[in-house]
């Protein structure tokens, strides 16, 4: 019955307002950063011929997702949650991934060298 | 495991066990009920997370198709409204998680307190939001009939944003015609947003009063759970809203 402890330990579980706080904070002080980041010119990254890097979009981006992963872990208890609540989480971001990426390769890469 | 008062009597315990009353029947227990909840609204999320994301593949897209008339239209928001409505919804976000917390140490006062709280801070973003729409519908910046590109062909028209933005250059008229698709896409994904956070709003209301009247401070937290994980994901969702929409076109 490992599986029924293991069910009774996650409703026992209660996540302490501490880091509730400590979260808080650290959304906020993404949000400045975020805000603060997109007044500088990042530069560019240029690869090759038609292919460059804006880091202004990439840095904001990258912080969204940092944010989005610390509400998943800790506002919504991913991080105390089951296997399969886990799984079923990862997947389900995965997918839209996949689904979000192969959509965007597809539409920038059609008119490739063209323009 | 069940903290249920009740005695369960031999000749009945096959048959019937007995549970409070805010399990239902065919849980084996409270956690059994409370994960299979759980599990079900993330998979409602999930479906949640593809229907926006289909917008925002469209903008991304439309966004590298239209470069310019995308950048000068988003000229036209203000970010400080932008900034303060994310610290607003983070706060909402923070002060949900604390419900949740005082439902799960049977605090109905803190519960309450900080349900209403939130419900406070939802209405204050809708309400920084109204007045962002109110500057759209001014200036015609709703797509439709009254769609006015004058602040694009013409951005010396507009003085409020052209002193921000000295160096945006007038837009020929083919590339000025698609910022009103920027805003399309700025009303249809803020605006959809706006609408889960009625929803939202909608149903803190009802879980106040039922919060007040004791029911969920019993060791019944599945409501106050689940609630909590819609109100957390409308706060992801402005999260990517905020970036994409505000701050990246600035460069």
């Amino acid at each position: 019955m490992s599986d029924l402890k293991e069910m009774e330990e996650q409703e026992n579980h209660i996540v302490s307002p501490m880091i509730y706080l400590a979260i808080l904070g650290a959304l906020l002080v993404g949000t400045g950063l975020t805000v603060w980041a997109s007044f500088i010119d990042l530069g560019e990254w240029h690869i090759a011929p038609g292919l460059t890097v804006f880091w202004n979009p990439v840095i904001a981006l990258a912080i969204a997702c940092s944010k989005a992963v610390l509400v998943v872990l800790f506002f919504m208890h991913v991080k105390y949650s089951t296997k399969l609540t886990k799984l079923t989480v990862m997947s389900g971001f995965f997918l839209f991934l996949v689904l979000i990426g192969m959509t965007l390769t597809d539409y920038f890469s059609r008119a490739w060298g063209r323009w | 495991m069940s903290d249920s008062p009740a005695v369960m009597h031999a000749e009945t315990a096959d048959s019937h066990h007995e549970h409070p009353a805010y399990q239902r029947h065919h849980f084996e227990s409270v956690a059994q009920q409370f994960d299979a909840t759980n599990f079900a609204m993330w998979l409602f999320l999930l479906t949640e997370v593809m229907f926006f994301g289909g917008l925002f593949t469209a903008y991304l897209i439309m966004r590298n198709w239209y470069y310019p008339a995308f950048v000068e239209a988003s000229h036209q928001l203000n970010i400080g409204w932008g900034t303060a409505n994310t610290g607003v919804l983070i706060l909402s976000s923070f002060t949900m998680a604390m419900g949740v917390y005082n439902a799960h140490m049977r605090r109905k006062s803190g519960l309450v307190l900080c349900l209403i709280l939130t419900f406070i801070l939802g209405l204050g973003f809708l309400g920084i939001k109204s007045i962002e729409y109110t500057e759209k519908y001014e200036k015609h910046h709703i797509p439709g009939f009254h769609y006015s590109m004058s602040s694009f062909l013409n951005p010396a028209s507009d003085p409020e944003v052209h002193n921000s933005y000295p160096d945006d250059k007038p837009l020929g008229l083919d590339m000025a015609r698609h910022t009103e698709l920027y805003f399309f896409l700025y009303f249809a994904m803020t605006g959809m947003h706006a609408l889960h956070m009625i929803i939202g709003i909608a149903i803190l209301g009802y879980l106040i009063v039922r919060a007040q009247a004791g029911d969920f401070t019993t060791g019944h937290i599945t409501y106050i759970e689940n609630f909590g994980l819609y109100w957390h994901f409308v706060d992801i969702i402005w999260i990517f809203l905020f970036p994409l929409l505000y701050l990246i076109s600035r460069h």
